[in-house]
């Protein structure tokens, strides 16, 4: 047996033995998901218990290196390991912007001690980060950010609007990206700077959306102390950094075009609520629409698949999360679209505990973000436009 | 699971093929034979060099001549060749022809693959009745006569089959037009009585050809795999040559692109590049990543033929489907982004434009398409 063969036979043992049977269905809400963080409070025992078995082996972050908490798996075990979670239709333990974005960014960019400090708290789930980036001015000119960091020897001090922090009432740090020298480039007196949510002077108010949720927040922050050791990088080169999180960001924004493993597709749920008539979906230029989103669902995914092999291979042209982003987020979009016409009226009940289509109006509205946040549509044609087809 | 990307031998057939199809294939080819009413309707020393580069026998075995390739190979030199718009028999001999003849053909009508790899026997596809693809549909009648079967009925749409040596021609030996059951498979002698072969003139000035059947008596030895069993061969050709075709209109929907932003950086308006206009730049980054989920598409359809995946019918029509819908989006804001330009018959565009809508309706469109990923996935 190869390494990987009993790799995959331990792991499903231990998959089998570990994973909570209630923890073994997709999310049926944007309640389910566990966070982690200070101030979470756990759904159920075995919520914290899946959190902290799969903490211990560092299967939260499964391909971080093991000296700061990760499971240190590489790309075939970590595979195998989700495919190991899918089968047994897992959830994952912990949805963490820690994992997703300032812990690569920290790996990538960050001082030994910085990882040291902030790796193993995101890996066990007790620290919960949010980003702060965008300002009231600062949009899709993000480099034209106004915060602004005041150095005064060992230590900055912060004042400044952020705007779209998601969960910023609700985390426990934030990394940030402020203005330290506004003489330069605009680029190229950026900083990211990483402090935390109780530090005096730091405070949030949540924005109701249309979905009438508040994932989002403002965030104001009022001569706060940030000491220099919380300097991600070098100071003012910030913008670097910015990029490659927003690159980042881009992917896992993109992703939500991609039906999730157990997830039912969008096909299934036509037929589900309009119905077959001879085999075919009853609604004719439905399902034309159905067939349609269908074929480009399977091309996004195969892209997504293709942009990491290419990767992997040394080949491709970069820059292509602007394309899976742009792609990724007008699919879900459409989805949604689609989701609703095919519910009918069903779909858009706006409140109850038993609506047929569950909180479809409000996740509907909820994608109408996706094409604006983490770099609008029109920002990613931008960079296709310029860094790809050379166009300018 | 396989990666999506090519293997070193299969881009380096893709560097022979794009080497052969822009320096002895260029697009000024194909205007030379469309003016010049070339009866042939290809270049015989294109053809000659690629025959001898091997691309006629990309997808036969070694055992019969061929390279063994397959059929990601063979979709790298069906790309290139939709850039230049190269006319040669590739699709008709090379990957319909060969492929008829590996899937259904017995040992002895095998035999012909040696002469298809060396490009001195052509075959042709006949099995379209009416202007739409519609693979069922055949009232083509092959009646049993003796110890063989008389054929009487009308084909259109058939590529290249006015240079053929052999005729794939479906017809009917039981049930009703419409019906799957029923369908055979024939090869016919294009020179036996009662056959003719009329050559139809397209938009993009390539070769295909009407053919009327009118009691033609052949040999029992002339049915290709089971009669009245012809249709799940063909569905399996098809499957390879929507995938194929697919291939070819990510070639030339890729060149419409890329001259469409060539001439972006050429042409001065308002004493600027044209490049410098947003409204322009955004377009043409949306026909990009609509081109990059195309190349997906169709890489992972080409490698389930290769696999004999059972998902290749899906990821065939899904291929054909977003091919046919990107190319005439690419081909559309093609010419209109070289404006006044796109529409004279000087500059190359309009030819992209030309080749590409026969090519989108060439076994099927992008609705018949998406019809089929719909019924393939149970709606």
């Amino acid at each position: 047996m190869t390494d990987l063969e009993s790799f995959r036979q331990e792991t499903r043992a231990w998959l089998e033995e570990n994973c909570p049977e209630s923890m073994r269905s997709p999310f049926r809400s944007d309640k389910d998901p566990c966070w982690g963080g200070r101030k979470f409070t756990f759904q159920s025992e075995d919520q914290r218990l899946w959190l902290q078995r799969m903490a211990e082996k560092g299967w939260t972050a499964p391909d971080w290196p093991a000296e700061y908490g990760g499971g240190g798996l590489n790309k075939d075990e970590h595979k195998i390991l989700l495919e190991e979670m899918a089968r047994i239709k897992a959830r994952p333990p912990l949805n963490s912007f820690g994992i997703w974005m300032i812990g690569p960014a920290l790996l990538k960019f960050g001082s030994e001690a910085l990882k040291q400090q902030h790796l193993p708290p995101i890996v066990r789930g007790e620290i919960r980060w949010c980003q702060g980036y965008s300002e009231p001015g600062a949009g899709s000119d993000l480099a034209g950010l106004q915060t602004k960091a005041e150095d005064k020897g060992d230590h900055f001090i912060v004042n400044g609007q952020k705007i779209w922090t998601s969960y910023a009432d609700k985390a426990d740090w934030m990394f940030a990206l402020v203005r330290t020298n506004p003489d330069v480039k605009k680029q190229e007196g950026i900083s990211l700077v990483l402090f935390d949510m109780e530090t005096p002077g730091v405070s949030t108010r949540p924005i109701k959306l249309i979905s009438g949720e508040s994932p989002f927040c403002e965030t104001f922050l009022d001569n706060v102390k940030v000491d220099k050791d919380q300097v991600v990088g070098e100071v003012d080169k910030g913008w670097t950094i910015a990029k490659y999180l927003l690159t980042h960001e881009r992917s896992m924004i993109g992703n939500m075009g991609s039906t999730a493993a157990g997830q039912k597709t969008l096909a299934q749920q036509a037929v589900h609520a309009v119905g077959l008539e001879n085999g075919k979906l009853a609604d004719s230029f439905l399902r034309a629409e159905v067939a349609d989103w269908t074929i480009d669902s399977i091309a996004y995914e195969l892209t997504a698949e293709r942009v990491r092999d290419e990767a992997k291979a040394g080949q491709g042209v970069g820059n292509t999360s602007a394309m899976l982003k742009y792609a990724g987020t007008e699919l879900n979009k459409r989805r949604y679209e689609l989701l609703v016409a095919l519910y009918g009226s069903e779909g858009l009940l706006w409140e109850g505990d038993d609506r047929p289509a569950g909180a479809l109006p409000q996740q509907w509205l909820r994608t109408k973000g996706n094409s604006i946040e983490g770099g609008t549509t029109e920002v990613q044609l931008n960079i296709i436009a310029k860094n790809i087809l050379g166009l300018g | 699971m396989q990666k999506l990307v090519l293997t070193e031998e299969q881009q380096m057939l893709k560097d022979a093929a794009h080497g052969l199809f822009t320096e002895q294939g260029p697009v000024s080819q194909l205007r030379k034979l469309r003016d010049e009413k070339d009866p042939q309707g290809y270049a015989t020393e294109f053809w000659n060099q690629a025959v001898e580069l091997g691309l006629a026998g990309v997808l036969i075995p070694e055992s019969h001549g061929g390279s063994g390739f397959g059929h990601v190979g063979m979709g790298q030199v069906m790309e290139q060749g939709g850039r230049t718009l190269t006319a040669s028999p590739l699709f008709a001999s090379g990957v319909l022809g060969a492929s008829a003849l590996m899937l259904a053909g017995n040992d002895s009508q095998k035999e012909t693959l040696k002469e298809v790899a060396a490009g001195t026997h052509l075959m042709a596809l006949a099995i379209d009745e009416s202007g739409r693809h519609q693979p069922s549909r055949v009232a083509t009648k092959a009646e049993a006569s003796g110890s063989g079967f008389v054929l009487t009925g009308n084909k259109t749409f058939v590529v290249d089959g006015h240079i053929a040596n052999t005729l794939v021609v479906s017809a009917r030996t039981s049930g009703a037009e419409g019906d799957e059951q029923g369908i055979t498979l024939f090869l016919v002698d294009p020179k036996a009585e009662g056959v003719s072969v009329e050559r139809t003139i397209f938009p993009d000035g390539r070769n295909y050809a009407k053919v009327a059947l009118q009691n033609v008596t052949i040999g029992s030895d002339a049915v290709l795999g089971e009669q009245d069993k012809g249709f799940a061969t063909l569905q399996k050709l098809l499957d390879i040559g929507s995938a194929h075709l697919a291939a070819e209109l990510l070639g030339l929907a890729s060149e419409a692109c890329d001259r469409a932003v060539a001439y972006m950086k050429e042409r001065k308006q308002f004493g600027v590049y044209i490049s410098s206009f947003q409204a322009l730049q955004h377009r043409a980054a949306h026909l990009w990543g609509e081109l990059e989920l195309v190349k997906s598409l169709v890489l992972k359809a080409l490698m389930a033929l290769d696999a004999d995946d059972e998902r290749a019918s899906l990821l065939a029509s899904a291929a054909k489907a977003k091919a046919s819908q990107v190319a005439e989006l690419a081909t559309n804001e093609g010419v209109q982004l070289h404006g006044g330009m796109g529409m004279t018959d000087e500059f190359d565009i309009g030819l992209y434009m030309k080749r590409a809508r026969p090519v989108q309706l060439l076994l099927g469109d992008a609705r018949y398409h998406a019809d089929r990923v719909a019924r393939l996935n149970g709606f």
